[in-house]
């Protein structure tokens, strides 16, 4: 059959960042993708070798807008481990709380993206209604919905008092009931599973040949967890688990995601419960000679910084590596034998910092061109759910296609 | 914790050139360039590593690439360092035979010119199309003056 490639992206105003992909297509099959990157190309690393070691955390913050604490996490970590040093526990508790405070909005509002590209915008609406009581007690805690600027190395910039504690306590619990609901509601869908179930499939073997990271490859199997695995102040002392599904499908990532909000609820919990009196910095006064790696789980996977230094007020090398630079490319497998109305979905399953695409260009080789706006993108994934609704012959009570 | 130590030096002692654990998680090995892919397959097949990522540094007197391996279940990570000198930094792709390694491998391909051999397709990967060919920005000697607008060759830029 004749193989017509179709390019998707650089620019998609649904998603953060520019990205763009060609699939080759046959038909409606999809049989090789080639991913492009560097759109956003903002030469952070070398620039991080003209700041301070203070000014570095403000600079790796803005790497990503969702990830804002687990990248300072990581560069912190990374600072501590060129010093050997340990930082106080009060310190430990308050960096588990943001960052997993972190971890829920980020897939909050991974699940409310995934909803409105399969046509369920109920889904959308109420992720990001409950994502809004994270954003606020984000707000309360560290004085800002996102970029909180609370870390630095050896501790952390604010401290929490009694009253912001309790406020955190009251609100994290609010949010239980309606995550419960949602999650069930979702999983018991039964147009959801079938809509979701089977498709872009990343086997056990393949996550670990592209070392895939985060819910990616757990949804595979692959129980890998850099706060379980990375011996991380704070984590070891708390009571929680690591979630791993089987089928590696777009189903099996979205059970991941919400099970782990679950996790984090606990671990906020129980982080803000044992709040222990102390200092919250370990007054670093100096970086010696030497390097450091510092590893943690962000929502979509492990973020590994390395530092070097050679003994001056700024890093010689600083080098940053984002989760989705390892996901990006399990897509040559996982999109491979899918249509082109899965493929929207599951390059969002990996949950990229990306962005696809403002319009699509059909291309086939006699050179005809047919433009596919993002809407049209969407309404093919939309048409496959109405498909599977109309076959089911019962509408699901989440189901709403009206915005 | 001590075994991952003696599993290495066990397996991969002849090729080792120095071996150093400087916190209870972390090990840094030196190897030589020509050794790269057999302890690379080593760690990542037979050993079961998570390979996570590798970082390229200028040292003036040659390209340092440290590739980092996760081994998780161990809570370890395993740094393997190796020197290429200049002028012609040059190492064996790993790349063409795990696909864990072929971004990485293309971005320290176009920010700090080392070549890879063997490597199935060497795009560039995070600069533009149209960046001029010989200029690598991660390195130490280059001056943001060294490209100028009239360097670019618009003509190359991909859409």
């Amino acid at each position: 059959m004749k193989r017509t490639i179709v390019p998707l992206g650089p620019y998609h105003p649904l998603l953060e960042e520019p990205e763009h992909f060609k699939l080759y297509v046959e038909g409606e099959r999809v049989m090789e993708v080639d991913v492009e990157i560097g759109y956003n190309h903002r030469g952070i690393e070398k620039l991080s070798e003209s700041k301070t070691w203070d000014q570095v955390p403000y600079l790796v913050e803005r790497i990503c807008g969702i990830c804002s604490t687990s990248h300072p996490f990581a560069y912190c970590l990374a600072v501590e481990d060129l010093l050997g040093c340990k930082i106080p526990e009060r310190a430990e508790l308050i960096r588990v709380v943001v960052a997993e405070l972190e971890r829920i909005h980020s897939h909050l509002l991974w699940l409310g993206l995934a909803g409105h590209f399969i046509g369920y915008n109920t889904v959308w609406m109420w992720a990001w209604k409950y994502r809004e009581t994270i954003l606020e007690i984000c707000e309360k805690l560290t004085g800002n919905r996102n970029h909180y600027a609370m870390f630095k190395p050896g501790g952390i910039r604010r401290d929490f008092n009694d009253e912001q504690i309790e406020y955190g306590l009251n609100r994290i619990e609010e949010l239980v009931k309606p995550l419960t609901m949602l999650t069930n509601a979702i999983l018991d869908d039964p147009v959801i599973h079938k809509r979701l179930k089977g498709i872009g499939i990343l086997s056990y073997e393949d996550a670990v040949l592209y070392s895939a990271l985060g819910p990616t490859s757990r949804a595979s199997g692959v129980p890998w967890d850099t706060r379980w695995d990375e011996p991380l102040a704070g984590f070891k002392d708390l009571d929680w688990k690591v979630i791993t599904q089987e089928n590696g499908d777009v189903f099996a990532k979205t059970v991941v995601r919400l099970l782990e909000c679950f996790e984090s609820v606990s671990l906020i919990k129980q982080g803000l419960e044992k709040m222990v009196e102390g200092p919250i910095d370990a007054r670093i006064k100096e970086v010696p000679p030497g390097e450091g790696c510092g590893r943690y789980e962000a929502p979509r996977g492990e973020v590994i910084h390395y530092v070097r230094s050679d003994g001056s007020n700024m890093p010689y090398r600083h080098k940053i590596r984002a989760p989705t630079f390892n996901n990006l490319p399990t897509f040559k497998v996982s999109c491979v034998g899918e249509t082109i109305a899965d493929v929207a979905l599951i390059t969002a399953s990996i949950d990229p910092c990306y962005c696809c695409t403002e319009r699509v260009g059909v291309v086939d080789e006699c050179g005809n061109e047919k433009i596919l706006r993002e809407d049209d993108l969407i309404r093919l994934s939309v048409e496959k759910t109405e498909q599977i609704i109309k076959d089911l012959g019962k509408v699901p009570t989440l189901y709403s296609k009206e915005i | 914790m001590g075994s991952v130590m003696s599993d290495l030096k066990n397996a991969l002692g002849k090729n080792i050139l120095d071996i150093a654990r400087p916190r209870d998680n972390r090990i840094y090995l030196k190897v030589k360039p020509e050794d790269i892919p057999s302890v690379i397959k080593y760690l990542f097949f037979d050993y079961k590593c998570k390979f996570s990522t590798a970082t390229g540094m200028d040292m003036r007197e040659g390209i340092e690439i440290i590739y980092h391996f996760a081994r998780e279940d161990k809570k370890m990570l395993i740094n393997v360092k190796t020197l290429l000198p200049y002028p012609h930094p040059s190492i064996e792709s790993i790349g063409k035979d795990i696909p864990a390694f072929d971004w990485i491998e293309r971005e320290l391909n176009e920010m700090l010119g080392v070549e890879f051999r063997g490597h199935p397709d060497m795009r560039r990967l995070l600069l533009a199309d149209s960046f001029p060919p010989g200029k690598y920005p991660l390195r130490k000697d280059f001056q943001n003056s060294d490209v100028n607008d009239e360097d670019y060759d618009y003509e190359k830029s991909g859409l």
